[in-house]
């Protein structure tokens, strides 16, 4: 079952659209804003809103890289992979992550803490190697500068 | 020296709200058109400022405007979509506007529907621009407040709503036709053209996807005239362009100038040529998917018309460097993965070819590869290219493919002949899969 709150956000969004499917991005973001991640269980609660089939909003949750339909840390590091911040050394940015958190791209920390994801240029080459948390961006950052940034996000 | 799309942007790069905005000028455009500029008087005066699509392709904006049909027995409702997808690598221009001047795309966005009498936008953010979504949601809000949206134009019947869409990911957002299919809730696959957008676009009505930069330019264009737009460009397209450079240069950045720059004044003049110790290879002008110049070309004004066609073409204005010290094959290799993931995965040559060829790029990289793997490159950078894919994905993947295939090709014999990357070898590089 969706909670009020997200059905009264849901019914606000949907109403620039003229039908109810066109919301499926939306309701998708919405419902993982509140638990973290898209389990079968919302899957449905938010086809059932729709009025469309499981399937279909499954469909839509697969193909785009901002909803999760495994649960992730607390916290996720997204991790630009393209190619400005390939030049100025993402790799090894990755490699501290992968020493200081023991995890590799695409896993969460044992503690469910951090997960760690690839991400598709963030927009700040002038700054890269670029590294998102949560909502953060940061840039220029180097191996060294790792882990005095992760502490912020318990 | 004239910058109007960023002149009053903070260099600390905190928000300008709309007192700010207000005062320095913003909205004023929508009293010149209130006070009688008819949508055709507007669709001429963009026509003849010679205003060409900032977003890569550089088509003249009024020429892609003069497909929607206008009049009262057009349909209803039109729509204006501004395309602030912004995810081209190596490009952050869009963001730069987006961030230090969220009403510019408000009043630019009323301006573009007056043009058009469409009465709805959407702006189609992409969803890692939490910043911008922050400063959008503020401006637009304030808009309303202020009357600025949802009422009619004063002495008109012109009334304009803005919506902002939060995307939720995938590059493939940014072509247009994909994008009008994110917005109605879909899997973000192109459509098939024609029909173009601006007969039957999003909900089948006439839709026109515009990019944030393009779309910045309306409110200078609307209050200065279109002499005064050409007067800012040094080459025949009008306006300004925000460049951008980033690599290993002395000061990696964006400046706004006149359209028609060359790149030998950005790289050396602006960006402060390139660091200690390091030598200029090469540059992607405009994005992953625009083919490298070399030397030879930096004296090319950067802009639509004068990068010879057989050479490449400008995309976004915002530059890749390729140094000494990196490794073209990598750096293509780089690309390729990102194409390959990136892949909507609707026409077969792009979901099974664009793999491909990043798996052969590592099988260079890490030493495998042989001369009928570099024919094999040679015969992708075709047949993915212009012509054999549903939409401009894997032509643009191929750009700088071919292109390094031609001006690096020392650089892939050596990795065959030396079984192994002579630059990342070294640095324990690529060891991060696709």
């Amino acid at each position: 079952m969706l909670t009020d709150i997200e059905r009264r956000e849901l019914d606000d969004a949907l109403k620039h659209y003229p039908d109810k499917r066109a919301g499926a991005i939306d309701a998708l973001l919405i419902v993982q804003r509140r638990r973290g991640w898209i389990s079968d269980d919302s899957l449905l609660d938010i086809a059932q809103f729709l009025g469309m089939t499981g399937d279909d909003v499954d469909s839509i949750a697969t193909f785009y890289n901002l909803i999760f339909r495994k649960p992730v840390g607390r916290h996720v590091a997204f991790l630009c992979d393209s190619i400005s911040c390939w030049i100025m050394g993402y790799e090894q940015v990755c490699a501290q992550i992968k020493k200081s958190y023991e995890i590799d791209l695409g896993q969460t920390t044992r503690d469910g803490r951090l997960t760690c994801l690839p991400i598709a240029c963030l927009g700040h080459c002038e700054r890269a190697p670029a590294l998102m948390i949560d909502q953060d961006v940061y840039g220029d950052v180097t191996p060294e500068k790792v882990e005095s940034i992760v502490e912020k996000y318990k | 020296m004239e910058r109007p799309l960023t002149q009053y942007i903070h260099p600390d790069g905190s928000p300008r709200l709309l007192r700010e905005y207000v005062k320095d000028g913003g909205y004023r455009s929508l009293q010149i058109l209130a006070a009688g500029m008819a949508p055709q008087d507007l669709q001429r005066l963009v026509a003849e400022a010679g205003l060409r699509g900032r977003g890569g392709a550089g088509f003249p904006t009024a020429s892609k405007w003069s497909f929607v049909p206008m009049g009262s027995d057009a349909p209803k409702p039109k729509y204006i979509v501004a395309n602030a997808d912004e995810m081209e690598p190596g490009t952050f221009k869009d963001r730069v506007l987006l961030e230090g001047e969220p009403h510019g795309l408000v009043e630019s966005m009323i301006i573009a529907g007056y043009a058009l009498e469409a009465e709805v936008g959407f702006i189609f953010l992409r969803g890692e621009y939490h910043l911008s979504a922050a400063r959008l949601t503020q401006a637009i809000a304030e808009a309303y407040a202020e009357g600025y949206l949802g009422k009619p134009l004063p002495g008109t019947a012109f009334r304009f709503d803005l919506h902002l869409h939060a995307s939720a990911g995938r590059y493939i957002c940014g072509e247009e036709t994909a994008l009008l299919n994110a917005l109605e809730g879909k899997r973000a696959i192109p459509r098939a053209k024609p029909p173009y957008p601006q007969t039957v676009g999003l909900w089948g009505q006439p839709t026109i996807v515009q990019n944030v930069e393009t779309l910045y330019n309306l409110p200078h264009i609307v209050n200065h005239g279109s002499a005064w737009y050409q007067s800012l460009s040094r080459s025949k397209d009008g306006g300004t362009k925000i460049y951008g450079i980033s690599g290993r240069v002395t000061h990696p950045g964006w400046w706004e100038l006149p359209l028609g720059t060359t790149a030998r004044e950005l790289l050396e003049q602006h960006a402060g040529g390139m660091v200690n110790d390091v030598s200029f290879r090469g540059l992607l002008p405009g994005g992953a998917s625009t083919a490298f110049l070399t030397e030879e070309h930096l004296d090319l004004p950067m802009d639509f018309s004068s990068i010879p066609s057989q050479v490449g073409r400008l995309g976004t204005g915002t530059m890749i460097v390729l140094d000494d010290h990196t490794c073209p094959v990598g750096f293509v290799l780089n690309l390729e993965k990102f194409f390959a993931r990136e892949s909507c995965g609707w026409c077969t040559p792009c979901r099974e070819g664009l793999p491909w060829v990043a798996r052969i790029l590592e099988s260079f990289e890490e030493g495998r590869a042989t001369h009928d793997d570099l024919a094999l490159l040679d015969m992708h950078a075709d047949l993915l290219g212009p012509g054999y894919t549903f939409c401009a994905l894997a032509p643009g993947a191929m750009a700088p493919l071919q292109s390094a295939l031609k001006y690096f090709r020392d650089d892939f014999v050596r990795h065959i002949t030396l079984g192994r990357c002579p630059v990342n070898s070294k640095q324990k590089r690529h060891k991060v899969l696709v």
